[in-house]
């Protein structure tokens, strides 16, 4: 076939052409059998995480490393939640690339217990299953779990509720700044609306302040103070119908139609910058919120705020947000790696999560702990936070999650700013809303 | 993208003399098939990493839209046929992508295209310094979008952005820049030009000193002002380069997406509240990689596909007539 060198040479080229663009397919398919499993070699896990979870930060990746020498951890970290979850998606639809331990937010996390349960380790499986689930709030172990009871990764952290407000700003505006005063302001959403109104009324309050900083807050915090937030028992999406949305939309819709908002989008560019300029008084808080907030202004916030409980709370706490860590059942060393995520998990760890870097445990026992109980914030007026989120997270409505919360709170949150920003009617604002959520759920 | 290979392979093809002109015998043919193994050899690698990189995605997503699926099972999901097509023909956040999409490209295009041949003009003249302007004008076109698009959105922020407080400083109000919709599109518009006007005025500048000086030189004698010889030597003298960068521009314009992505700030991919600045490739995105209907995003990328040869093929129809009117 070939005549001669040099066809030879041209038939080469394109071969090697072949070769640079047919890639490096083919994966290692490694994974360890139990049996095999030497607790003592040498092994290097990895951990995905996103945001700040805070775990390096709080130590614990270096506790482990000098309990078990032989182990080196190596986190990748994404920043930002939304972008970490497409990439864990493609990883998932391939079952490759994945790390030997992966995060996952509640956001989340209902997707994958639906359509890639089976690709994470089953934690009910697992010999000592009763003593871990003991180790969780209940709601909290059932969302990790399919219905048919396997249950694909164990929980880190959860954001349990309360109300941050600036205590140098209320004085100003002639409101008390006593956390038990405060707490006694606001025992409903309408009374906290009242407060925002007389606030706003103020002639003496900071000029161009507002009462707080988005409806977003009101939103994000209180749908999940009703029976149902986004979903129906099953988890499938009924935002329409449900009464944890009908609530939370009445009450924020009027705070940013009446303008008692800053109206910034969270976590946005000019929320940021919104902190260290005062430009609210009042931010909703699950318990990670007490790190963004610190971080955003830095020594000069410190003592400035100080926490009183969610409005509504006395008759249901909420719960917004919080993070699950699973591990991924074909990896090359899945056992290390349980190993790991049981210590990491484990109500010992908890505590030091909380009292290191301020996440509030997903573990009753964690949460009991004296050394929970009694912590306080000095950043935050040395505010009992052990105490107020404690109470929280016992009192908290278990609403059922599902695989689009995320997109349908967004669908509400930026309908929202388009009430606030006087783009739209508030029943306008309410068909917008619906209508994104229902193009975000597939209809 | 795509278009654009496409172009590139056209002129490969059209560049050696039509072989079919001069019919040689067969065997002939034969040899020179064989003769020319090298340069086949050698546009070979371009053509795999094109299979490899273009044309397998895109049929791949032609693939895709016909099928209802999610991101995380990508070769699952059920045949639909073209339901996709349907919905996206009903669905108002299409069409008001689509809007704009034309708006903002609108926007950003003319104002654009004028004031880089109007900047092409000034640098062809002999000026002190030239080529530090023209290194400058280039400068914006070597900034990655995402740093442009940061620091804008924060020139436009609405409490803190130094346009407002600059605004403010003279006594007017200041502008909810990203909650209007004419004002979030102008804004966009403004970092689209920022970031364009200097690549395609360069363009330009090198299309003007190809044409010849005695033109200029004729005209000069036959009385003609500065302007008039703009008018009517540079510019028509420029209309093929012209056409070419409308065709590009507009390309880009039907693919705006990182600008509009960012410029909300915080990682959303509505568009804005009322999704009044979403154009086409965020909806894309967004029904992709927010809400994870890879299908429905596959659809629009083939209407965005669709869109861009309607218009490419309207520009060369009014090219074509053209220049068959000059002749």
């Amino acid at each position: 076939m070939f005549h001669s060198s040099k066809s030879r040479a041209a038939w080469g080229a394109a071969l090697a052409a072949v070769l640079l663009t047919a890639g490096c397919g083919g994966s290692d398919d490694a994974s360890a059998d139990a049996a095999d499993y030497d607790p003592d070699a040498p092994v290097t896990l990895t951990v995905g995480t996103f945001g700040t979870m805070d775990l390096d930060n709080a130590g614990l990746y270096d506790e482990y490393m000098e309990l078990h020498p032989n182990v080196t951890i190596k986190q990748n970290n994404v920043a930002q939640s939304a972008a970490y979850y497409k990439s864990l998606q493609t990883r998932m639809a391939a079952n490759s690339g994945l790390d030997d331990v992966q995060a996952m937010e509640i956001g989340f996390i209902a997707d994958v217990v639906r359509n890639h349960a089976d690709e994470f380790v089953d934690w009910s499986q697992e010999e000592n299953a009763d003593e871990l689930e003991g180790n969780f709030y209940d709601w909290k172990w059932g969302q990790a779990s399919t219905s048919d009871g396997a249950t694909i990764a164990l929980g880190t952290d959860t954001g349990p509720q309360a109300m941050c407000y600036r205590k140098d700003m209320f004085e100003q505006a002639g409101l008390p700044t006593d956390p038990a005063e405060v707490a006694a302001l606001w025992p409903t959403w309408d009374e906290y609306l009242e407060v925002a109104e007389q606030y706003m009324a103020s002639p003496t309050k900071p000029a161009n302040s507002f009462f707080l900083d988005s409806p977003a807050s009101i939103f994000s915090s209180s749908v999940y103070q009703g029976d149902l937030a986004y979903n129906d028992e099953e988890g499938n999406p009924i935002p329409a119908e449900s009464d944890g949305v009908e609530q939370a939309w009445e009450y924020a819709s009027q705070a940013a139609d009446e303008g008692l908002t800053a109206n910034l989008s969270q976590f946005g560019d000019e929320w940021v910058a919104a902190f260290p300029n005062g430009a609210f008084a009042t931010i909703a808080c699950p318990a990670w919120m007490l790190g963004y907030i610190s971080s955003q202004m830095g020594e000069a916030g410190a003592g400035l705020w100080d926490i009183a409980p969610l409005p509504g709370s006395d008759e249901s706490a909420s719960n917004w947000g919080g993070s699950f860590l699973g591990v991924p059942a074909d990896g090359p060393n899945v056992e290390a790696a349980k190993d790991l995520v049981e210590w990491l998990t484990a109500p010992e760890q908890q505590v030091k999560m909380f009292t290191r870097a301020a996440h509030f445990p997903s573990s009753p026992q964690a949460a009991e702990d004296p050394e929970v109980v009694g912590a306080t914030n000095e950043y935050f007026s040395n505010a009992p936070t052990g105490e107020i989120f404690g109470e929280s997270a016992a009192n908290i409505q278990r609403t059922p999650i599902g695989p689009y919360d995320t997109q349908i709170q967004e669908a509400f949150t930026t309908a929202l700013t388009d009430v606030a920003a006087g783009g739209a009617e508030i029943d306008e604002g309410w068909d917008n809303a619906l209508k994104a959520a229902q193009q975000a759920t597939g209809g | 993208m795509t278009i654009a290979s496409g172009t590139v392979r056209e002129a490969a093809i059209a560049a050696p003399p039509p072989r079919s002109a001069a019919p040689p015998a067969r065997p002939r043919k034969r040899r020179q098939l064989t003769r020319n193994r090298w340069g086949y050899a050698y546009v070979a690698p371009f053509f795999l990493v094109f299979a490899a990189f273009s044309l397998y995605p895109f049929m791949y997503t032609a693939w895709v839209s016909l099928h209802e699926t999610s991101l995380s099972n990508i070769n699952g999901g059920t045949w639909v046929g073209l339901e996709n097509y349907r919905d996206l023909l009903q669905s108002e956040f299409f069409w008001n992508a689509t809007r704009n999409t034309f708006t903002i490209g609108i926007l950003a295009t003319v104002p654009q295209l004028c004031m880089a041949l109007g900047l092409a003009h000034l640098l062809n003249y002999k000026l002190r310094g030239r080529t530090f302007f023209r290194t400058v004008m280039l400068m914006p076109y070597a900034t990655s979008i995402a740093a442009a698009t940061l620091v804008f959105s924060q020139l436009f922020g609405r409490d803190y952005g130094l346009i407002n407080t600059m605004l403010e400083a003279v006594g007017l109000q200041a502008i909810d820049w990203e909650a209007g919709t004419v004002s979030s599109q102008v804004a966009i518009a403004v970092i689209v030009t920022w970031r364009w006007t200097g690549y395609n005025a360069l363009i330009y500048l090198a299309a003007m000193q190809s044409i010849p000086g005695e033109l200029y030189e004729a005209a000069e004698i036959d009385g003609a002002s500065k302007w008039k010889q703009f008018l009517h030597v540079t510019i028509p003298s420029l209309r093929p380069t012209i056409l070419f960068t409308i065709v590009v521009s507009t390309i880009g314009a039907v693919q705006l997406f990182g600008e509009p992505l960012l410029f909300a700030g915080n990682g959303t991919t509505s568009g804005g509240s009322s999704g009044q600045y979403q154009t086409l490739g965020l909806l894309m995105y967004q029904q992709g990689w927010s809400n994870f209907h890879i299908g429905q995003a596959a659809t629009t990328a083939w209407a965005m596909f669709m869109i861009i040869l309607v218009i490419v093929g309207v520009n060369a129809v009014i090219g074509r007539l053209r220049a068959r009117a000059d002749r």
